[in-house]
C-alpha cells in the first residue's frame, strides 16, 4: 500500500527570463510506514517537490502535468480548502531551520493549540495533548514548556519542538527538510534516531529530504536521487548505494566525504554546473558534466528498470 | 526646480523625465506641481487685482468672475493672494532647503570625518534638536528674532539639518574606509580634496531626493508658521495668513479659509507624489525610511 | 534623563537670549523703577548667568517650575491643569491612527499588488502630505460649520465624558490623520515582511487557516515597529496638538505655550515646555514597554 504516490510530475515557474521547469516527470513512490530519502545537491528540486505535494507553490509556480496521488486524492486537482484541511492533519512537514521554524511572539503550548483547531477538543484537552507530545520528543518539564517562548529553548530543543508539532495530528505522512542541517553532529544523530522512533510509534510514512549521505544511509529504507528537476535513480537504499546505476548517483557517492579513505589528500568534485532550467537540453540532462557521455544522451533518455523497483534515467543503465 | 534633475546632462534629465511621467502619480504630482509654480511666477499675468489693496467696499465677497476666489475681510482679491502667497511658500521652500543642505553637508562631513568626540557630541545635539516639537522650537525662536521669513528659515533650518547631516555622516563614515579613499590619501591628497572630489559626489544624490520630499514639509511650516502670525508681516499674502484670515471668519464665509487651505493641499500633493516616484525609480534603498 | 538635561540647557540659553525683561512684563508699565527691581531681585535676575541657570536646574529637578508671572500661580500647576487636555487630544489622535491605519495597512499587504492596495498606498503619502493645521480648518469647516454633525470649539462640559468625546472627534482627527498614513505604509510593509518569513511557510504547511496565520501569526509581529514609531512620533502629535487647539479653541499644553510667548511669560514657557519633554520621554518610555509586553524575546532582554 503507497501513501503517496509522484506520477510524472511537472513544475514550471514563469520567471521574467522565461518558463523555468523545476521538476521534469517526476515519478516515486512513498509506501506505508517507510522512510524514503531525497537526495541531492541544492537547486536540484527538492524545495519545489515539498511545496508542489503541500499545494504551497509560490504564486508564478504551477503544476503542469502529472499528478500526486494521496490516500487517493490527488493532491493537485484538490481545491485549497480540502489542502488545508490535509496540511497538518494527514501530511505534516518539519523545515530545516529550527530558529525560524517557529513563531517568535507566541508560546510553544498556544502554537500547539492552534495546530488542533480542527480537532473539536476542549483547551484543557489540547493542551494535555500538546504536553503529552513535548514528553515524548524528550523535552525536560514539558508542561512549564508549554507556557515558554521558542527562543528560550535551544537550537536541538527546538527543532524536537517542530517534530512534535509536526507529529501532533499523527499524519500518515510527515515530510521532513533537512531537519538536522542546522544541528551539529551529536544533535544530528540524537534527532535522526528520535525520528525512527517516533515513525514506528505513529506508524507514519517519512519523505525525508536531505544532501547528507550519511544520514540518508542511516535513516531511509528507499532513495530517490534528483538532479537538476528530474528523479535519475530510485530504489532502496542498499540497491542505489550498492550498485548506483546513472552516472550522476555515481559520482555523487564518490563525492560522499564519509567515504573517502584516509589518503586522499582532496575531495573530488563534479565538474561542471547544474544546466539553466529555463532551455533544458533536449537530451539527458545530466549530459553536459557526464564522463560517459555518448551519443545516444543528445535523446530523452528512457527510465530503465535495472531491477525490480530500482529505476535509472539513462540509457547505459541496461548495459551494465 | 530640482538641482538633482539639473545636475543631469540634458539627455539623462530627458529620460529622466520621461520616466517620472510613465508612472500615473508622477505625472499627476508633475502636473501639481508645474501649475503651483506657473501661477506663482505668471502671477502679474493672470490677475490684475494686487494682493495687498485693501478695497473696504468689497469685503467678504463670494466668488465670482471678478474675484474667483472671493475677497477677503479686508475687500483684498484672494485669488491675487493666493498666487503671491506661492511665491513667498515657493521661494522660501527652495531657499530654506538650499540652506540646510548646505549646513548639513558641511556638519555631516564633518561629524563623519571629524574626531570622534565632536562626532559624539553633534549626534546628541542633533536629537536633542529632534526630539523637541517644531512648533515649539518655532516659538521660542519667534520670540527671539520676531515673527519673519528668517525666523521660517532658522526653524525650517533646524528642522531639516539633523537629518541632512546623520544621512551624510553614515555615508562618510561608510565610504572614509574604502579603497578609493585610502588610495587618494595614500597619494597625498589634502582632506578638503578628498572631501570634495571623493565623498561628496556619492553622498550627494540620494540627499537631493530626501530634500526634494521635504518640500512639502518646509511649505508646511511656512503656512503653519504663518498662519499662527509668527512668518510673513501681514500686508504680505502667505497661503497661513490667508487661512487664518479665513479661519476668524470661518462661519460665516467659508471661502476665505478654502482658498487658502487648497494651494496648501496642492502644492504639499503635488511635491509629495513626485518625490515619492522619484524616490521609487531611483533610489529603492531609500524606500525602508518611513 | 540626558536629553531632559540637554533640552534644559538648550531652554535656559534660548530664554535667557530673548529681549525683554520678564520683571517688567509682569509688573505692566505703570510699575516703577524701584517695583521692577524688588521683583527682579525676588526672581533671582540680579544674579549672573551660571547662578541663575543652576537655580532654574535644580528647583526644576525638584518638581519647582517658578511661578506664572501674569497670575503668580505656581507654574507645575497651571501646567497640569492643562496636561489632561493634551493628553486626552493625544492618545484620541494615536486611536485614530491606530484604529485606522494597521487595518488599512495589513489589508493592503494581503491584497498586494492590487487596485485596494494602490489606493491605500496614495491615500497614505495623501494623508501624510497634507499638514494637520490644514486638516483640522476643513474638518472644522466639513462636519462643525456645513454639516454641524459636531461641535466646534471647547473640550466639553467638565464632569461630562460623552460630551468631552464628541468635542474631542475632530481635533483628534487633525493629529492623527497623517499618522494614519504613517501607520498604514509601516505595518504593510512589516507584513509583507513577515508574511515571507520561515515560520509563516510552517504555520501554512500544518494547515492552519489562513485568517489566524494572517492576524494571530504575522500581524502580532508586523506591528512592533509601529508602536516605537508612534513613541518616537510624540514629538511631531505634540506640535499639531498646539495647532487644534488653536484651531478648535481647547484648552491644553500647547495653547498655554502659545499664549505665554505671545505674553512674555517665560516661567510657564520654559515649565511648560519641560513638562512637555518629560512627557515625551515617558512616552517614548510606555512604547518600548508596550513592545515589551508584546515581543517575548524583547521582554526577555528587560
Amino acid at each position: 500500500m503507497t501513501v503517496l504516490s509522484i506520477k510524472d510530475l511537472n513544475v514550471t515557474f514563469s520567471t521574467e527570463g522565461g518558463r523555468l521547469h523545476a521538476l521534469k516527470d517526476v515519478s516515486f513512490d512513498v509506501p506505508e510506514r517507510r522512510i524514503v530519502g531525497v537526495v541531492g545537491e541544492s537547486g536540484c528540486g527538492k524545495s519545489t517537490l515539498i511545496n508542489a505535494i503541500l499545494g504551497l507553490l509560490a504564486d508564478n509556480g504551477r503544476v503542469d502535468a502529472g499528478s500526486i496521488t494521496f490516500e487517493g486524492e490527488d493532491l493537485t486537482r484538490l481545491g485549497p480548502a480540502r489542502m488545508q484541511e490535509l496540511r497538518g492533519q494527514r501530511i505534516s512537514t518539519v523545515f530545516q531551520d529550527p530558529m525560524g521554524a517557529l513563531n517568535p511572539v507566541l508560546s510553544v503550548g498556544r502554537q500547539m493549540r492552534n495546530i488542533q483547531y480542527r480537532s473539536g477538543r476542549s483547551r484543557s484537552e489540547k493542551d494535555a495533548r500538546s504536553e503529552a507530545m513535548l514528553r515524548q520528543v524528550r523535552i525536560p518539564d514539558a508542561q512549564a514548556a508549554l507556557a515558554r517562548y521558542p527562543h528560550e529553548f535551544s537550537g536541538g530543543m527546538r527543532q524536537r519542538v517542530a517534530i512534535a508539532m509536526a507529529l501532533m495530528m499523527r499524519p500518515a505522512l510527515l515530510i521532513a527538510d533537512e531537519p538536522t542541517t542546522a544541528l551539529d553532529a551529536t544533535l544530528e544523530v540524537a534527532t535522526i534516531e528520535l525520528l525512527r522512533e517516533l515513525q514506528q510509534d505513529i506508524a507514519c510514512s517519512v519523505l525525508f529530504i536531505s544532501h547528507h549521505l550519511g544520514v540518508i544511509a542511516e535513516l531511509c529504507d528507499d532513495v530517490v536521487v534528483m538532479y537538476a528537476g528530474e528523479v535519475v535513480e530510485r530504489g532502496t537504499t542498499r540497491q542505489v548505494f550498492h550498485t548506483p546505476r546513472h552516472p550522476y548517483a555515481r559520482r555523487l557517492l564518490e563525492c560522499d566525504p564519509a567515504r573517502q579513505s584516509g589518503r586522499t589528500r582532496h575531495l573530488p568534485t563534479i565538474p561542471g554546473e547544474i544546466p539553466d532550467l529555463r532551455q533544458r537540453p533536449p537530451g539527458c540532462v545530466f549530459a553536459t558534466r557526464c564522463d560517459q557521455r555518448v551519443d545516444a544522451c543528445d535523446k530523452v533518455p528512457p527510465d530503465v528498470a535495472v531491477e525490480t523497483g530500482h529505476v535509472a534515467r539513462c540509457v547505459l543503465a541496461e548495459a551494465r | 526646480m530640482f538641482a538633482a534633475v539639473s545636475d543631469l546632462r540634458s539627455n539623462e534629465r530627458t529620460r529622466t523625465m520621461m520616466r517620472v511621467l510613465r508612472e500615473p502619480l508622477g505625472a499627476f504630482g508633475i502636473a501639481l506641481v508645474l501649475l503651483m509654480v506657473g501661477g506663482a511666477v505668471f502671477a502679474d499675468l493672470l490677475t490684475s487685482h494686487d494682493p495687498s489693496r485693501i478695497s473696504p467696499r468689497d469685503r467678504f465677497q463670494a466668488p465670482s468672475l471678478d474675484h474667483l476666489l472671493g475677497t477677503d475681510h479686508l475687500g483684498r482679491d484672494l485669488f491675487s493672494r493666493v498666487l503671491h502667497g506661492g511665491r513667498i511658500a515657493l521661494s522660501v521652500a527652495l531657499f530654506a532647503t538650499a540652506t540646510s543642505l548646505a549646513i548639513g553637508v558641511v556638519l555631516g562631513l564633518i561629524a563623519g570625518y571629524g574626531p570622534r568626540w565632536l562626532d559624539a557630541v553633534m549626534l546628541l545635539l542633533f536629537d536633542s534638536i529632534k526630539s523637541f516639537p517644531t512648533v515649539m522650537l518655532a516659538l521660542a525662536l519667534v520670540t527671539l528674532f520676531g515673527p519673519s521669513l528668517t525666523a521660517v528659515v532658522i526653524v525650517v533650518v533646524l528642522v531639516n539639518v539633523p537629518g541632512y547631516a546623520r544621512i551624510i555622516r553614515t555615508q562618510t563614515l561608510a565610504l572614509k574606509g574604502s579603497e578609493f579613499v585610502t588610495a587618494a590619501q595614500s597619494m597625498g591628497a589634502g582632506t578638503a580634496r578628498i572631501l570634495r572630489h571623493h565623498i561628496m559626489p556619492n553622498v550627494i544624490s540620494p540627499l537631493l531626493i530626501l530634500a526634494s520630499m521635504d518640500i512639502p514639509v518646509v511649505i508646511a511650516i511656512e503656512a503653519g508658521m504663518s498662519f499662527l502670525g509668527l512668518g510673513v508681516r501681514p500686508p504680505t499674502p502667505s497661503w497661513g495668513s490667508i487661512l487664518n484670515d479665513g479661519f476668524t471668519a470661518i462661519r460665516d464665509t467659508p471661502w476665505i479659509a478654502i482658498a487658502g487651505g487648497l494651494p496648501i493641499i496642492l502644492t504639499t500633493l503635488g511635491f509629495t507624489f513626485l518625490g515619492e516616484t522619484m524616490r521609487d525609480l531611483f533610489d529603492p534603498r531609500l524606500k525602508r525610511r518611513t | 534623563m540626558v536629553i531632559v538635561s540637554v533640552a534644559m540647557l538648550i531652554l535656559f540659553c534660548m530664554i535667557y537670549l530673548i529681549p525683554g525683561d520678564p520683571a517688567a512684563v509682569a509688573l505692566g508699565p505703570r510699575a516703577t523703577d524701584a517695583m521692577r527691581e524688588g521683583l527682579r531681585i525676588k526672581m533671582g535676575l540680579d544674579k549672573p548667568v551660571w547662578v541663575q541657570f543652576w537655580n532654574f536646574f535644580f528647583a526644576a529637578w525638584q518638581g519647582d517650575l517658578g511661578r506664572d508671572v501674569l497670575s503668580d500661580r505656581l507654574v507645575a500647576t497651571v501646567v497640569m491643569e492643562q496636561l489632561p487636555y493634551t493628553l486626552a487630544l493625544i492618545f484620541g489622535g494615536i486611536s485614530w491612527s491606530v484604529a485606522l491605519g494597521i487595518p488599512l495597512g495589513c489589508w493592503a499587504a494581503v491584497e498586494r499588488g492590487t487596485m485596494a492596495d494602490r489606493i491605500v498606498g496614495v491615500l497614505s503619502v495623501a494623508v501624510i502630505a497634507v499638514p494637520s493645521f490644514v486638516v483640522a480648518i476643513y474638518a472644522l469647516l466639513i462636519f462643525a460649520v456645513a454639516l454641524r454633525w459636531l461641535p466646534a470649539i471647547g473640550a466639553g462640559e467638565p464632569g461630562d465624558i460623552g460630551d468631552q468625546l464628541v468635542h474631542l472627534i475632530l481635533p483628534s482627527l487633525a493629529v492623527g490623520l497623517g499618522w494614519v498614513g504613517y501607520i498604514a505604509r509601516m505595518v504593510r510593509a512589516s507584513m509583507l515582511e513577515v508574511l515571507e518569513s520561515q515560520h509563516i511557510r510552517t504555520a501554512r504547511a500544518f494547515g492552519l487557516p489562513e485568517r489566524m496565520i494572517t492576524y494571530r501569526y504575522a500581524l502580532t509581529i508586523a506591528i512592533l515597529p509601529t508602536v516605537t514609531l508612534l513613541g518616537v512620533g510624540i514629538g511631531q502629535m505634540l506640535s499639531s496638538a498646539v495647532f487644534a487647539e488653536i484651531v478648535f479653541a481647547r484648552p491644553g499644553v500647547g495653547k498655554l505655550v502659545y499664549d505665554a510667548i505671545l505674553t512674555r511669560n517665560y516661567p510657564l514657557v520654559t515649565g511648560a515646555v519641560l513638562v512637555t519633554t518629560i512627557l515625551f520621554v515617558l512616552l517614548n518610555l510606555l512604547a518600548d514597554l508596550i513592545v515589551g509586553a508584546l515581543d517575548p524575546r524583547v521582554r526577555s532582554r528587560l
